[in-house]
């Protein structure tokens, strides 16, 4: 079976725009974590949210596709064009069913939406804009990545809250091995619109601080749910082979995974995070004992919290491993957070530096080694990815370090 | 050696009746479900047409507290799924629950749920910062459709993986090849999968009315969705779900199942053209049936029975005529296609499904559902459209396709099950 590895990388993140900006903000503990400024969120119970900063589509795209394009599908398209120049592709050099594009997604292009519902039920049916029809769709990125780099291989979307950024990574990794030589992987994600916000707000899991360094925090005593954010990570994947062929530069490989969904909540039965995490141990072929560093999933929602440590202290023992959440500086980013969490490892490993959890003073009683302060020095030859979504989907990446 | 995957239990619900039973005498019997729309005044759009779901949710066996709860597309979702599992004879309480996965896809999820949602917190578009304090507390279950994949897990106690495959009008195709991978790599031994949609919302009937993709033909409702024919000129939006129980061959076989078919092949590409466009040549759609069938092991000559997308806009039609041709070579004259949009109308990523379930019964019952309201068929659509009348015909392998905004042409190839 065919080895899958990522090979490039684009980043989208509220601490950074540029794969650089974010690491560079991630190690520094720099947090893109502020007043919302795209709307007036005064009047809201939540007020703080991760917004990328410095984003200029104009300077991305070309002015065609401004119209037809939800804000964050131009993040997107940035950040598959950052992808691509950072494996040193260029899909014109490449036979076109090679490639393919499977990105996740949570709730498409909602601030397009909003606008098109406003114009709907405020003027009229004629004033909704002719790209509606696409702009807002769980299946936008996907098809403007592959109409923009001329990709006609085997794609798709998948949709699982915040965990379907790693079941898309995994679907690219499963392409991969069905004979594709490269696909376009990840997510770019976020709703930051007041119809978004107060849908997200009805989940109950929003922080109502409106401290930056007080407002998201995971492990900690005083977690009081999380601040949502905008962003994400775009990935190269590809065949190992073909990549070591054009010698690309490889970053890790995609060793593992696995996703499990949890029991029915009146049945009383352990969340299925453990099994997932096992399970992608399992695939990867690989011990517990050989994992250098957990990037959790984080809700900081106390019961939440609870369910994450006891997975892991269950596979790796008490204070068994590092974990970190770097997510602390960038909010929750919906499917985009977990890609953005792969980046992150792979950037770890690159620099044997694992990234703080900022702001956050663990909580003893969850019993984990949480990398808080600075970033930590460790040889980082094997890593774990979790990701959690709304209404009990967990799944989980094992990715090792290129040989 | 690779696992073999097979149909052992289905559960629709279409336009014109809730069951596969409904389903399946509706489509044989080449009646239409087409209709004006009733559930509002259609009157200030361009296409007033739609295939509506008589659907009583409570007689359907939800709660009103599920029903309060749930948006529409996720209803059709569990109670297909209810049908489904019924249908199978599986007893799920005795499986392990870590074996059993869930698809489900959908290309507008929660739509009505949304809009109707929208208008209570911006007071019908007045307001830009919405209400959030009326808010309903389910309302993030509608931002995010994942939803409905944690409705249908609740519904059977499936543990193992579980997602929504959203791929706008191959969703229905691509949740259930989505599945059938999953067992193939031994993730799981039982995938409850297929789609939902119920897009008939004032919002929908904008955006396809601004991009001319429905139909106007608002004073011959029931005659309305004409695939194929001359006279065509734009889809009728549908609505409705179909839900299948997917297991291991072996294992179906061991437990005694009924096995409506086996699912041998299915490819998905992408034409990288245009969000809406279709190139004439069909010549991506032709790639993933080309895909679909290698992976079946069959040729172009085997496939005995066409279900075409069929959308009756002018350009899918010729479009996928070509992808015919230019895949199946001179047996695509030979074998029957049909389009049962005609009756059931475009349920976006449901219909997907939904051709599914009509592809294992036309294997089933040796009988090819027609293409309706098919009196004068375009010069370009030269095939054996199988027009207004069912067709009794031996029917071992199925060729199913859809294709969709965002470019995605996604094809499966289903057999009977005795074939080895």
């Amino acid at each position: 079976m065919s080895t899958a590895v990522v090979t490039g990388i684009g980043v989208a993140a509220p601490n950074g725009l540029g794969t650089g900006h974010y690491w560079a903000a991630t190690l520094g503990a720099h947090s893109g974590i502020r007043p919302v400024s795209r709307f007036d969120a005064s009047g809201y119970p939540a007020r703080l949210a991760g917004e990328v900063p410095g984003f200029v589509a104009q300077e991305h795209l070309p002015s065609r596709l401004l119209p037809q394009t939800d804000h964050l599908t131009r993040l997107t398209l940035y950040a598959a064009r950052a992808a691509l120049d950072d494996a040193g592709i260029n899909p014109g050099d490449l036979a076109e069913y090679e490639m393919g594009v499977v990105t996740a997604s949570s709730a498409g292009g909602f601030e397009f939406g909003q606008r098109e519902l406003q114009n709907l039920w405020s003027k009229g049916s004629r004033y909704v804009s002719a790209y509606q029809s696409f702009a807002w769709f769980y299946a936008v990125n996907t098809g403007q990545i592959s109409i923009r780099h001329g990709m006609r291989g085997p794609s798709g979307v998948l949709v699982s809250d915040q965990a379907g950024g790693l079941d898309a990574v995994a679907q690219a990794r499963r392409q991969i091995r069905r004979g594709s030589g490269l696909i376009v992987s990840g997510a770019v994600d976020g709703s930051i619109c007041p119809w978004g916000w107060v849908a997200q707000l009805a989940s109950g899991r929003l922080s109502d601080s409106d401290d930056p360094r007080r407002a998201y925090l995971p492990f900690d005593a005083d977690a009081r749910g999380h601040v949502p954010g905008e962003g994400g990570a775009i990935l190269i994947v590809e065949d190992a082979e073909v990549a070591s062929r054009r010698r690309a530069r490889v970053y890790g490989e995609l060793a593992g995974y696995a996703a499990t969904f949890d029991p029915r909540p009146d049945t009383g039965r352990e969340p299925g995070l453990r099994r997932a995490i096992e399970l992608a141990l399992a695939d990867a072929g690989a011990r517990p004992a050989e994992v250098d560093v957990v990037f959790a999933d984080a809700a900081a929602v106390p019961e939440l919290d609870r369910q994450e440590a006891a997975a892991i202290t269950a596979v790796f023992g008490p204070s068994g491993v590092p974990v970190t959440a770097p997510k602390t500086m960038t909010g929750r980013l919906y499917s985009g957070a977990a890609p953005l969490d792969l980046a992150a490892a792979l950037l770890c490993m690159r620099d044997g530096l694992i990234p703080p959890t900022t702001n956050v003073t663990p909580d003893p009683g969850y019993r984990l080694d949480l990398v808080t302060g600075e970033p930590r020095p460790a040889q980082v030859r094997t890593a774990l990815v979790l990701a959690r979504g709304e209404g009990g989907f967990n799944s989980a990446v094992v990715l090792r370090h290129a040989i | 050696m690779r696992r073999r995957v097979a149909i052992t239990g289905m559960g629709v619900i279409a336009p014109g009746g809730v069951g596969a039973k409904e389903f399946w005498t509706l489509l044989t019997e080449g009646r239409t479900a087409t209709r004006r729309i009733s559930f509002f005044d259609p009157s200030p759009f361009r296409s007033q047409v739609a295939a509506e779901v008589d659907f009583d949710p409570v007689a359907a066996g939800l709660t009103p507290a599920e029903v309060a709860r749930m948006d529409r597309a996720a209803q059709f979702a569990v109670v297909a799924t209810r049908e489904a599992v019924a249908d199978s004879g599986i007893e799920l309480s005795e499986r392990d629950p870590a074996r059993v996965g869930v698809t489900v896809g959908t290309a507008v999820g929660a739509t009505m749920g949304l809009e109707r949602e929208y208008r209570t917190v911006s007071d019908d578009g007045q307001r830009y910062l919405v209400d959030h304090e009326r808010a309903v507390p389910h309302l993030y279950q509608y931002l995010v459709p994942s939803s409905f994949a944690v409705d249908v897990a609740h519904a059977v106690g499936a543990e193992g993986p579980a997602t929504v495959v959203s791929t706008g009008c191959t969703s229905g195709l691509d949740s259930v090849g989505y599945a059938v991978e999953l067992i193939r790599e031994r993730s799981a031994d039982i995938m409850i999968a297929g789609s939902t949609d119920a897009p008939i919302s004032p919002i929908t009937l904008a955006c396809f009315d601004a991009i001319k993709a429905t139909t106007p033909r608002n004073d011959d409702a029931e005659h309305a969705s004409r695939p194929f024919d001359i006279s065509r000129d734009g889809f009728v939006l549908g609505e409705g779900a179909a839900m299948f129980v997917l297991e291991d061959l072996d294992h179906a076989r061991r437990r005694d199942a009924h096995i409506y078919a086996e699912i041998a092949g299915f490819g998905s590409r992408c034409n990288a053209f245009h969000m809406t466009g279709l190139r004439p040549d069909g010549r991506e759609m032709a790639e993933a049936i080309r895909v679909a069938l290698a992976e079946a092991g069959l040729a172009g000559d085997d496939v005995d029975y066409i279900n075409a997308h069929g959308s009756g806009t002018k350009q899918n039609d010729r479009h996928e005529t070509a992808a015919f041709k230019r895949s199946l070579g001179g047996n695509a004259y030979r074998c029957p296609v049909s389009s049962i949009k005609s009756m059931v109308g475009h349920s976006l990523g449901a219909i997907g499904s939904i051709e599914i379930a009509a592809s294992a019964l036309a294997i089933e019952h040796d009988v090819v559902p027609p293409t309706a309201n098919l009196h004068r068929p375009d010069p370009e659509c030269d095939l054996d459209y199988v027009p207004l009348t069912a067709r009794p015909w031996r029917t071992d392998t199925v060729l199913t396709v859809g294709s969709g905004f965002g470019g995605f042409q996604s094809a499966m190839v289903l057999t009977r099950p005795g074939r080895s």
